[in-house]
């Protein structure tokens, strides 16, 4: 029965045995193997984005007391592919001046960048594109190369508002790494491991339980990198004439588009593997099949839960972003990281579920703290923004008659 | 003679970093060789994880192509009064410099090809996951090289605070 | 397989590239970019000896970690530098940069 429970193992033997059965040598199979693989996920994942663009559009209607598209084909289910048939005919409309080549890679290889996520992702015990015992931090390596993309994007557009839109971008992602690594440390520790197969292994309770604080911190930055509400300053239609992809049209600018999507749910797929048990849950073991629809429910719930921020919150502003990392998340994360640490090496020999609830302790303690700092400084903001209100309008201003 | 697949992508890498790296010292434009720079970057990652040092070659990624070539390119953009480039790249007496860089290349390869151990192979490693533990505790350990580590991170803030430092316009 | 010789003749020519570069380019950056160069080099230099010779021993990983940071510091104070005096000389060209004044 194992092409009912584990189907992808099922088919990957079926074509080894195919291509053996050809007459090829061994490396050269298991090359095609390899290439297969990772057309085969890099081709599932672009078709996913269509069926997520129809969910963020329905979502959104609802949110905002509407129905979402519901014209083409039932419920809208084929508004996105009349969507992607719209953009793959549009124009393509390149600057004068325009850098060609750089012009070109740069939605490439942002899409490129997510794509290459997907390759770590244990989707379920079998299924995985490769278990690189770095995992964790190649995660953030690719986030890199998308960073590079955007930046190549803005310079090549020969267009002032399009570098100071990827600027104000790069500066935003490159600020938000910092507690996000810091954040994923926190995984690696209890788990004793930067491979996301065998974080999702060691889940046991879920991290979110051992470690609430850091996943906090993860979720929040991991918003932040994607680009999304309530940190979409970089793209927001309303903001620096739409940012770095303005000079970008047609199928260019749909790659940014699902990159950006794409990235979204990479984000809640990450997540979800790192703190939430993965694939885990009962049965997942035997019949791999299922850890994968425990992985989808989880993605899925994380993912809506991102849509929900999106259409709830305002937009932050690019100084208030700057704060919030710089003056809260980082040293959060770093003393949930020296916290965790601190009990992990205390406690070593104690049982399990001592260590647990002592981290869990640990965490509320922090975030106490957390929020009674923030309470005072917000205070101390107030009143300091309340004694300059005070103050005569010329002392204020510097301007006398 | 057979090219076994490691060798293939050897070479490719070899080629992927060196290339580069002449299209960096040799390009034009600057953003061109900020760009190039980043390819060759990609190349010692790959070199690095042929040589399976995976961690480096994720953290080579991550440092120097998500950090420090993002640094360069800002710094290029920063300091560009008009978008074009023009006038002479090299100095005028690169070709000494061509001549010098050749004399110490072909110094080090027949100093290196003397040495007994030139054509080694690699030893087998018993655990791909031991080198980066056992890193990790020698980072930490006072008997190996915790002091390196403490003092390297203090470099950082001093280059973290002199950076700001230097770079600071007074409103 | 690969010999140990491939590894080092690619690490000496990309070191010597490096250092043509930082010779004969004029921006300032570009000499700073072949400063880079230089530095792979050597964390690839290191890495192959300590692949081929000792993997059991510490000090190369812990040696290329170090060069990691200080190439990382270095670039950071370079640039700002760089830009300090790009804002007072407007020039990046090394040579252009000549009088202690000002």
């Amino acid at each position: 029965m194992t092409w009912l429970s584990d189907p992808i193992t099922f088919i990957t033997q079926w074509l080894q045995h195919l291509l053996a059965g050809w007459g090829l040598s061994p490396g050269l199979v298991q090359f095609l193997m390899d290439f297969i693989g990772a057309g085969a996920l890099a081709t599932g994942a672009m078709l996913f984005v269509i069926f997520l663009i129809w969910y963020e559009r329905k979502i959104a209607g609802r949110f905002q007391d509407r129905l979402g598209p519901n014209r083409v084909g039932p419920w809208g289910l084929i508004q996105p592919i009349a969507d992607m048939l719209k953009i793959f005919t549009k124009e393509y409309i390149t600057p004068d001046g325009a850098d060609k080549f750089v012009y070109n890679l740069a939605p490439i290889l942002m899409v490129a960048s997510v794509l290459l996520m997907w390759a770590v992702i244990p989707f379920a015990v079998t299924i995985y594109g490769v278990d690189l015992n770095v995992g964790a931090l190649y995660v953030i390596a690719v986030g890199a190369l998308g960073e590079l993309a955007i930046i190549m994007a803005g310079w090549a557009s020969n267009n002032k508002y399009a570098l100071l839109g990827a600027f104000r971008v790069v500066a935003q992602l490159i600020s938000y790494e910092v507690p996000m690594v810091l954040a994923l440390l926190v995984p690696v520790l209890l788990s004793q491991s930067m491979g996301i197969n065998t974080i999702v292994k060691a889940q046991q309770p879920w991290f979110i339980v051992t470690a609430p604080l850091a996943a906090l911190v993860f979720f929040i930055c991991s918003i932040a990198e994607v680009g999304r509400a309530p940190f979409d300053l970089i793209e927001a239609e309303s903001e620096i004439v739409a940012g770095f992809n303005i000079e970008y049209s047609g199928l260019k600018f749909g790659m940014f588009f699902v990159g950006e999507f794409l990235h979204a749910f990479t984000s809640a797929l990450i997540f979800a593997a790192l703190f939430l048990g993965g694939w885990q849950g009962p049965g997942a073991v035997q019949y791999p099949i299922l850890g994968f629809v425990y992985f989808a429910i989880k993605t899925g719930a994380v993912y809506f839960l991102t849509l929900t921020l999106r259409f709830s919150v305002p937009r932050y502003r690019i100084d208030q972003m700057m704060a919030i990392n710089w003056k809260l998340l980082t040293p959060l994360s770093m003393a949930v990281l020296i916290v965790t640490a601190v009990i992990e090496k205390l406690l070593q020999s104690s049982p399990a579920a001592v260590t647990d609830l002592a981290l869990f302790i640990a965490n509320l303690v922090v975030f106490v703290i957390t929020l009674e700092l923030m309470r005072r400084y917000a205070g101390r903001q107030r009143r300091q923004e309340n004694q300059k209100a005070a103050e005569p309008l010329v002392q204020q201003t510097g301007i006398s008659a | 003679m057979q090219i076994t697949p490691i060798q293939l992508t050897f070479m490719l890498a070899a080629v992927i970093t060196l290339g580069s790296a002449l299209m960096v010292v040799s390009a034009r434009n600057i953003l061109h060789a900020a760009l190039w720079l980043v390819a060759s970057l990609f190349g010692v990652a790959m070199l690095f994880a042929l040589l399976q040092a995976n961690f480096f070659a994720v953290v080579q990624v991550v440092v120097y192509i998500g950090a420090i070539a993002i640094l360069v390119i800002f710094a290029v953009m920063l300091t560009r009064r008009v978008m074009q480039d023009s006038g002479p790249q090299v100095i005028r007496a690169w070709w000494l410099a061509a001549v010098l860089a050749a004399a110490v290349f072909a110094g080090l390869v027949v100093m290196l090809s003397s040495w007994r151990g030139f054509w080694n192979l690699p030893p087998t490693l018993a655990n791909p996951d031991a080198p980066l533990v056992q890193l990790g505790l020698a980072l930490v350990s006072p008997n190996a090289y915790v002091v390196p580590f403490e003092v390297s991170s203090v470099l950082l803030l001093a280059a973290l605070i002199g950076a700001i430092y230097v770079a600071f316009q007074r409103k | 397989m690969i010999p140990l010789s491939w590894y080092l003749v690619a690490a000496a020519a990309l070191f010597c590239i490096g250092l043509f570069g930082v010779l004969a380019r004029r921006n300032a950056i570009a000499i700073l970019m072949g400063v880079e160069l230089m530095l792979n080099a050597v964390n690839i230099n290191l890495l192959a000896f300590w692949r081929y010779q000792d993997p059991q021993q510490t000090a190369g990983p812990a040696f290329v970690a170090i060069v990691f940071v200080t190439a990382a510091a270095e670039v950071a104070v370079g640039l700002a530098i760089i830009i300090s005096a790009y804002r007072r000389r407007s020039t990046v060209v090394a040579e252009e940069i000549d009088n202690l004044k000002g």
